[in-house]
């Protein structure tokens, strides 16, 4: 069918694929060798499996009666993850502020700001959390503390980014009437930033909730700890309960919340 | 060939697409279907190889009917029937290689097309058919690189490594620049005439129609309201046809 | 005044609303301060804080690597291990499920329903929690949490992956439809090629995550450099929780720099 003369045309010569080869090598190394140090094998978790079903099995049905129990350890969960969520979303507007680069135009100010900001984040919630327990002692205060630190690192970064994103014109205009620089940052900024503000300052709160909701386990404060209590004591019926209740007010937060943001912006 | 017989199209919403078409296309003819947009060109191309579903009527491709045709032998019909479409359809992150080399995935089974193990006869024919429009060179580049003209040429090379018998081209110049759309129009004639594939395209430039047809269709409100020669095709037809005069946008004037 | 002539108009109705949020915002928060417990602070509390400071500017640095046993490198090194294979494990699963999810895929509406809701249950379940459960399969250590970290970033890989779906050309699709090509060929030929980089870039977004989620598994026992750091909090050895809170900051940084610069590149 095909009869233009084969032996004319000049094929290109096919690019090397070596970049895809090496490429490919590596990631297969990455894997086994991560496998090697996790001591992973399948063997295990095939004859562990029965011992997870079996747990499973043992979660149902849960254990009703246990979430009178548990009203106060939860909404004790969620003070720590609204004072923290409070704490850290003041304490981050000056932080903001001082992070973006069109309020604070020395670069001296704002690339240590941010250098700061980026440490904070770094650092797991659990982790400044056991932290703090150690500091403090058992108790709400600590995971409070540790959620204040977290919020400070979320809301602040979202922040500047979103303040660096204004329209500079209302900034102008202020610095045209002559105007401080408080009197601009309350004129010319917060108006323009403070929707997206309060929208970072909900999705903070919901994903404190949570976080707040595993903070026990390292002994601070709210519902986790009883993960701990009733793991240890084989009472699995019970810890099903607790991790229902969870789901249960995580999302009738996050659906709030949500909604609210929806309406913010 | 093609058959129509008492084809009908109607859309979920109610609308009339296509209403009791009899046609009947031979082998090697270069048809170019002509009509206002809405007129129900799109669907009767894509009824062809089934992109469509019609709701009445049967349409036989060399005898088959692939209306009737479930599964293996839908896809082994489709397989003889090329598609050029509007905006070009190429996987953009491919390579201009592996594009065409799609074509050629309804001959072999899924579990060699997913290694990539085209025979030696495939790449062959994939490099003729590239060689045909004469893109050999970008063989190798993303199609995201190549110009629309080129890419129009690569999903034609596509059609030609397929080794389809009819090729389909549903307004294939219609985002192309006056010059490249020459091109494109003249390869799609020239592999008509060289290689006898009977041609259907859908137009909306009346002149080109004149141009490079053997045989148009006008449809107006999902019938065929003119079939004939170029010869009979004459303005006062197309007037009808459109069911108004026709306008300056609707000619192409290109002095090449 | 020329309040004749120009009456202000006061939306009365909105004020009365904005007064509500303020009072129920009042009420929100006297309810949480009235829970919140008075610092009562051990007096040792400076004493460690500052313990912990110095602890950080003055590290343990003989612990970066110690000849024999566990060490700062082998710790971080185990955090990378759960993390790299967690990612990829998830990954691997989530290409099936997202296909099943993205409602341009799937045949039947139910079915894409359904995935999507099976994935938004798993990303509301605590990672930790899944650790502890797999703890009790496996025993403690580094493969329970792997098992975690896989099956919890499936929930939100699969989200993503199902969007990237969702938001394909179906241009390609239609085409090698009409060569004949059946489902799988078409998936294959037409579909991934246009996902794979979103895929890539996503996987190493969630790797980011994980790492840190990795560093927090040992508290319970899933292996990787949090079990130090519980135990060197534990023996109150402030110095060696200084150089474990350095070698966590510096590991995070490197692989959100790397993945970052990765990531810019493949899209």
């Amino acid at each position: 069918m095909m009869s233009t003369q084969p032996q004319k045309r000049v094929i290109p010569e096919p690019p090397s694929k070596l970049k895809t080869y090496f490429t490919f090598f590596i990631i297969l190394l990455l894997i086994f060798g991560s496998a090697i140090q996790t001591n992973t094998s399948i063997t295990e978790l095939i004859a562990g499996f029965p011992n997870m079903m079996d747990l499973l099995v043992q979660m149902v049905p849960p254990n009703w009666s246990y979430f009178g129990k548990i009203v106060p350890a939860m909404l004790e969960t969620i003070r720590m993850a609204l004072l923290g969520t409070t704490f850290g979303a003041i304490i981050a507007i000056p932080i903001a502020l001082f992070s973006a680069s069109n309020i604070v135009k020395n670069t001296w100010v704002f690339y240590p700001v941010r250098f700061i900001l980026n440490l904070i984040r770094t650092i797991p919630d659990l982790l400044l959390a056991a932290i703090f327990v150690s500091i403090f002692g058992l108790g709400p205060l600590p995971g409070i503390l540790a959620l204040t630190i977290f919020s400070i690192g979320l809301v602040a970064k979202l922040t500047y980014e979103a303040i660096e994103a204004i329209d500079p014109g209302p900034m102008e205009a202020m610095t045209s009437v002559g105007a401080n620089k408080i009197q601009w940052i309350f004129f010319g900024v917060i108006p323009q930033v403070l929707p997206h503000y309060i929208s970072y300052v909900l999705y903070t709160f919901e994903v404190n909730i949570r976080a707040a909701a595993v903070l026990g386990l390292v002994g601070a404060g709210g519902i986790g700890l009883y993960y701990d209590r009733t793991l240890g004591f084989f009472e699995y019926d019970k810890t099903s309960s607790i991790i229902i209740f969870t789901l249960v007010v995580v999302l009738i937060i996050d659906f709030i919340s949500t909604k609210l943001r929806e309406k913010l912006i | 060939m093609i058959e129509f017989n008492n084809v009908s199209k109607t859309y979920p919403n109610g609308v009339k697409g296509l209403s009791n078409i009899n046609l009947k296309i031979e082998e090697g003819e270069f048809v170019v279907i002509v009509g206002l947009s809405g007129a129900g060109k799109s669907t009767l191309l894509r009824s062809i190889n089934r992109l469509i579903e019609i709701s009445d009527g049967e349409i036989l491709i060399e005898g088959k009917s692939i209306t009737k045709a479930k599964g293996s032998e839908l896809r082994r019909i489709r397989r003889d029937i090329g598609m050029i479409f509007q905006s070009f359809n190429l996987v953009k992150r491919s390579s201009v290689l592996r594009n065409v080399l799609s074509g050629r995935v309804g001959y072999h089974s899924t579990l060699r097309t997913i290694l990539g193990l085209f025979p030696k006869e495939d790449v062959d024919l994939a490099f003729d058919a590239l060689d045909r429009v004469n893109i050999l060179e970008k063989a190798y580049s993303r199609a995201t690189e190549l110009s629309g003209g080129q890419q129009q040429r690569v999903s034609i090379a596509r059609a030609l490594a397929q080794e389809a018998k009819i090729i389909l081209a549903d307004e294939p110049v219609a985002s192309l620049d006056p010059l490249t759309t020459k091109q494109v129009m003249n390869d799609l004639k020239r592999i008509n005439q060289e290689l006898g594939i009977t041609t259907i395209v859908n137009l909306h430039f009346i002149d080109l129609a004149r141009e490079y047809a053997t045989r148009i269709i006008g449809l107006r409100a999902g019938e065929v309201v003119f079939d004939g020669p170029v010869s009979e095709a004459t303005d006062e037809k197309f007037s009808e046809i459109y069911g108004r005069p026709i306008k300056k946008d609707e000619l192409l004037e290109v002095e090449v | 005044m020329s309040n004749t002539t120009r009456p202000l108009i006061k939306p009365k109705k909105n004020k009365t609303r904005i007064w509500l949020i303020y009072i129920t915002l009042a009420l929100i928060y006297i309810w949480a301060f009235s829970g919140m417990p008075l610092p009562d602070v051990k007096e040792t509390a400076a004493q460690v804080s500052k313990a912990i400071f110095s602890g950080i500017f003055s590290p343990d640095w003989d612990y970066v690597y110690l000849p024999d046993g566990e060490d700062l490198l082998r710790g971080l090194l185990d955090t990378l291990a759960i993390a790299i294979l967690g990612t990829f494990i998830s990954a691997f699963l989530c290409v099936p499920f997202s296909f099943l999810a993205a409602s341009n895929m799937s045949k039947g509406r139910s079915l894409s329903n359904t995935g999507k809701f099976i994935l938004s249950l798993i990303r509301t379940f605590p990672e930790i929690v899944m650790a502890i459960m797999f703890i009790k399969a496996v025993g403690p250590g580094s493969f329970a949490g792997v098992l975690a970290l896989g099956l919890h970033s499936i929930g939100m890989l699969g989200k993503l992956f199902t969007e990237e779906i969702e938001s394909v050309d179906p241009g390609p699709a239609e085409a090698l439809t009409a060569t004949g090509a059946n489902r799988l060929q078409i998936i294959w030929f037409a579909i991934l090629p246009q996902v794979l980089p979103g895929f890539l870039s996503y996987t190493l977004y969630r790797f980011e995550i994980n790492v840190r989620s990795a560093s927090i598994l040992g508290v319970i026992g899933a292996g990787g450099i949090g079990t130090l750091l519980i135990f060197a909090l534990s023996s109150r050895d402030w110095e060696r929780v200084g150089i474990i809170l350095l070698g966590i900051i510096v590991m995070v940084t490197f692989i959100d720099l790397l993945s970052g610069y990765i990531r810019k590149k493949i899209v």
